[in-house]
């Protein structure tokens, strides 16, 4: 038998000890269990993750339906800092071959954006290195890959009328919720002006990911998410391969051609020269290449089509003869006496039979009739004298659209410039000018100042004797037809005639000024501007419509420091329409000499 | 003398056994839960950590028929020769051992690893039973306190030199052995006092935790006035207190691993690195603490199911009790450790002979200390120190060595009334 065990009693010390450590536990568990929430809260942010679902962006076709802006799918690499856990840098890198100083740069950016949510750490990653990286990323917690689109651009051509994608910068964020940092927009062109359709609506996806950041399952079935919207797809008006066409004629030459379909005005074509290939402008690149494409002297990104302005020089004859039609100074039947270049105030440029009727004198294009017709406008007396006439011929002349503004959905565009009577009155004070003083505008010279698509637009207006569409370049958003405005000059219809007879004299009259280049096939009207240029060379213009008898294209060219009009633009503009009229062009000789010349 | 027994279950402890099946069974389901993946949910498969659990809870039974039809008297009879042997294994490990994640404490033999330290605490606790429980010795003799502290040393120091601290510190348990056999209280509150200094040392700067020793001397000795004790012991106190606080101070800068230092103050608050050390921590605090009252439910526990924290099937798989069970489930596993904890020292009173008694104190101290520990970390309670909950984790080791362990003492106990 043990001896006296007067130690027994300890037993109770010791299951006091047991006790308390147990009711220690359990208050501790009762708090971090029950009463605080602070663990449910930390428990969700780290198995939900919200997975946002970028829609495809809506395809642009061309009128034809032909893919002029499609897709290509790219991946962005995601960081959420936070969840960042032993990471090797030196693989990663290698991984998404990228040098350690910018792997640090990148991760301070995205660790000062936000430790808990993610943010792009490198965009579009190549499929090469998306499919080495898919297969180790799990060893990387805290990055995970993106799906995103890219645009790409079969034909390699439209740059400035399709625009360009990017990532939104703050100032679009501030302006439109919608968008989070990381997000596309359009930036230009087509892509901007319907961003709210191309871009479709984000998709939202709740999953559940483990402590490697792989995905376990969508939360709750999906009850949360919310699916995404496909971008809708565009109907151009552009003809991509009269685009191509054009973008060819031009190469080598500064200036632009827009051809218009005058029953709708639809934008057939537009080309800005010189023009850059829409590729360098897509994912990574971008930057580099924008700021290549900024610094050329020869303003790549600058859309000349819609934003440069030059004088109208002869082009703007018709607009001075219809006015005096339409104010009644003159009728179709009017002469006005020419010496050629012994003429005063204007010389002619050449001599011809005189005096011409209106007719005569837009096919020779007889700078002493228009300044005929110009003073006679605006002396021809009643209320108001010089000052009111002016003011009644400058609304004429801006019925046509010039010096305003387009309705339409066309990339940033001048207006051009009608000078108002304040600004002749400023400088000459108010009774101090008189026809004389501003004689130029007769010719279309002087402080006039108008753009490629304006230009293109009036011969639209002439085509269809007096009324345009408003132009533009989406006719169909998914299987929606757009509507733009019908304008209407202030002309009288039946006044347009002796004007198109003119003009069809041009090509067809014995002194036409283009009458080298005539179609086969085609009766075109059209005229020519040769407008003088204090910097070089003239400028060589042209305005054009075809069929006469049924106009289906109405063309401007303008050809920068090539001198006289009908040596550049009129063989440009007779193969754009022989183009686009009989779809292709028999006269290869004049078309080898026009893609090849260099005039840079 | 009783007739042989013909069913070895007879006189055997109903209400430990049951406790017993309860922990295993509870565990393994938590293990299940813990591993859980639904692309692969085959209980049997012995690919994953459940499989291997079962396979390891049935040969525990095997272990446990072996223990109940061996004789009473082997374990006191071969309770040194047991030491030894564990000794030698101990030894053995450090120079044959296969290193596993930093300690080299494991004999691979194919695709089976057995953990020698595992099996050092029922040794220990044989040895130390045996010795103590000799009618002989007098534990108030120095040489008697000596040897006893020895034998419970060696098998720390060579644990410790396996790198596997937290085993090691098991050892520990043995104070309320030898607290139950005579030795004085005043250790049990030195050993708090220690605890606390420790603390307070870690928290402050040490001279502000020497001048609170001193405030409080003063403040004591100020008012025991009836009985004016020797201001010589006052001094010596604060003498003592002083050169803890500064061994302490100079422990922790000098002598800790850097992640050892980084757990502590982890624990204590004064780093948040949620990243490396504090990362198992919170981790587990959001597994446990999002269970909330009624917990998850089983098998939707998102934090253990996906892996957020770390060594779920095995140190941490009290997490899987507290977000799958929530408070419900985590009172009713510390109520059934306590309900076993106190069951083993009833039962360890009723002994008659002191061999049986200290050896349950022994295995009653061993499971309570794996439990605080345990359960302590996984609540922030305590520093991480990775040892499993007894019964409960994933692991063959240790689960044979808390089966051996606790059926010796059923044994023990089902004969409790033979004649010594």
């Amino acid at each position: 038998m043990a001896r006296k065990d007067h130690n027994a009693p300890k037993r109770y010390i010791i299951i006091a000890i047991f006790l308390v450590v147990a009711s220690l536990f359990l208050i501790r568990l009762f708090y971090i269990q029950v009463i605080s929430d602070k663990y449910s809260f930390l428990a969700e942010s780290n198995v939900r993750r919200i997975i946002t679902q970028y829609p495809p962006r809506g395809v642009i076709y061309d009128r034809d339906g032909r893919k002029m802006v499609s897709n290509e799918a790219a991946y962005d690499l995601m960081i959420i800092p936070r969840q960042i856990k032993d990471l090797d840098t030196n693989e990663l890198c290698r991984l998404i071959d990228l040098d350690k100083h910018s792997f640090n740069i990148r991760l301070k950016k995205a660790k000062d954006f936000s430790q808990y949510k993610a943010s792009i750490f490198l965009e579009q990653i190549s499929q090469r290195s998306y499919g080495y990286l898919q297969e180790k990323l799990f060893r990387f917690p805290g990055f995970f890959v993106q799906p995103r689109t890219l645009r790409q651009y079969p034909y390699k051509a439209a740059a400035h009328l399709l625009g360009y994608v990017g990532e939104v910068n703050q100032t679009e964020i501030d302006k439109d919720t919608y968008y989070k940092s990381g997000d596309y927009i359009g930036k230009s062109g087509i892509e901007k002006f319907y961003e709210e359709y191309l871009r479709g609506v984000k998709g939202e996806k709740i999953v559940l990911v483990d402590v490697f950041n792989r995905e376990k399952g969508s939360f709750e079935n999906g009850r949360f998410d919310k699916p995404q919207v496909p971008g809708l797809d565009l109907v151009s008006t552009l003809n991509i391969d009269l685009q191509v066409y054009g973008e060819e004629l031009m190469r080598n030459k500064r200036g632009s051609v827009v051809a218009i379909e005058p029953s709708t005005g639809e934008i057939l074509a537009m080309i800005s020269s010189p023009a850059y290939d829409p590729n360098l402008l897509i994912g990574r690149i971008r930057t580099k290449n924008f700021s290549l494409l900024a610094a050329d002297p020869l303003k790549p990104l600058f859309n000349r089509a819609t934003q440069a302005t030059y004088p109208p020089g002869s082009t703007f004859k018709m607009i001075n003869g219809l006015v005096g039609l339409e104010m009644g100074v003159i009728t179709p039947q009017s002469r006005f006496g020419c010496s050629g270049k012994g003429s005063s105030p204007i010389a002619c440029s050449h001599s011809h039979a005189s005096p011409l009727d209106l007719v005569g004198a837009i096919e020779q294009s007889c700078n002493p009739y228009f300044w005929g017709t110009f003073r006679t406008t605006i002396e021809r007396g009643g209320e108001g004298g010089t000052n009111a006439n002016y003011t009644k011929w400058r609304e004429h002349v801006m019925s046509f659209g010039f010096g305003g503004y387009f309705e339409s959905d066309l990339p940033a565009h001048s207006r051009g410039n009608v000078p108002s009577e304040k600004y002749f009155s400023k400088i000459y004070g108010p009774k101090g000018w008189k026809a004389i003083t501003i004689r130029s505008l007769s010719i279309g010279q002087g402080e006039l100042l108008i753009t490629p698509l304006q230009l293109a637009n009036q011969a639209v207006i002439i085509s269809n004797r007096g009324w345009y569409i408003t132009p533009h370049i989406v006719k169909k958003v998914d299987d929606r037809v757009l509507e733009f405005p019908r304008k209407q000059t202030t002309i009288k219809p039946e006044y347009f005639e002796p004007i198109i007879v003119g003009m069809y004299d041009v090509f067809q009259g014995s002194h036409g000024t283009a009458r080298w280049h005539q179609i086969e096939g085609i009766t075109a009207c059209g005229k020519t501007g040769t407008v003088e240029n204090p910097h070089g060379k003239d400028h060589s213009l042209f305005i054009a419509f075809a069929p006469a008898e049924n106009p289906k294209i109405a063309i401007a060219v303008v050809v920068e420091n090539s001198g006289f009009g009908a040596s550049w633009a009129v063989p440009i503009a007779t193969l754009m329409m022989e183009k686009y009229l009989k779809g292709e062009v028999k006269r290869t000789e004049l078309e080898e000499r026009m893609k090849t010349a260099n005039l840079l | 003398m009783p007739k042989p027994n013909k069913n070895i279950f007879q006189n055997t402890d109903r209400t430990i056994l049951w406790l017993y099946a309860l922990l295993v069974i509870a565990g393994w389901f938590n293990i299940y839960a813990a591993v859980y993946d639904q692309n692969h949910s085959s209980i049997f498969d012995t690919d994953v950590n459940y499989g291997k659990q079962l396979i390891w809870i049935i040969t525990s039974s095997i272990l446990i028929f072996i223990i109940l039809m061996l004789d009473a008297k082997f374990f006191q009879t071969f309770s040194y020769p047991i030491y030894a042997l564990v000794l030698l294994s101990l030894v053995g490990v450090i120079f044959l051992g296969t290193e596993i994640s930093g300690s080299k404490s494991w004999f691979q033999l194919g695709g089976f690893s057995l953990q020698p330290a595992e099996f050092a605490k029922m040794a220990t606790a044989l040895a130390v039973a045996t010795y103590l429980g000799n009618i002989k010795r007098n534990f108030e003799n120095l040489s008697t306190k000596i040897i006893v502290i020895l034998l419970i040393f060696i098998p720390f120091v060579l644990i410790l030199a396996q790198n596997e601290t937290g085993s090691a510190l098991v050892f520990g348990a043995f104070i309320f052995v030898l607290f139950r056999e005579g030795l004085s209280g005043v250790f049990l509150l030195l050993g708090l006092a220690a605890a606390i200094l420790f603390v307070l040392t870690l928290l402050f700067h040490k001279f502000i935790v020497i001048a609170l020793i001193a405030a409080i001397l003063l403040v004591f000795y100020y008012f025991a006035r009836k009985k004016k004790p020797k201001i010589m012991l006052f001094i010596a106190l604060f003498t003592v207190c002083s050169g803890f606080v500064y061994s302490v101070d100079y422990a922790f800068e000098e002598v800790l691993q850097p992640h050892q230092k980084t757990r502590i103050n982890v624990l204590l608050g004064k780093e948040t690195d949620l990243r490396g050390a504090g990362y198992n921590v919170h981790q587990s605090l959001i597994a446990i603490g999002s269970g909330g009252f009624w917990g998850k439910g089983y098998l939707n526990g998102t934090q253990t199911k996906f892996n957020y924290v770390p060594e779920q099937s095995t140190d941490f798989i009290f997490c899987t009790v507290g977000e799958e069970w929530g408070f419900i489930g985590s009172l009713f596993v510390i109520g059934a450790y306590i309900f076993l904890l106190i069951r083993i020292i009833q039962l360890a009173e009723r002994q008659r002979s002191s061999f049986s008694r200290i050896y349950g104190y022994s295995v009653a101290s061993i499971l309570f200390v794996h439990f605080a520990i345990n359960i302590g970390m996984t609540i922030g309670l305590m520093p991480v120190i990775g040892i499993p909950l007894p019964f409960f984790s994933y692991g063959g080791s240790s689960l044979w060595g808390f089966t051996i362990l606790l059926f010796i003492f059923i044994k023990l106990d089902s004969h409790r009334l033979d004649l010594i």
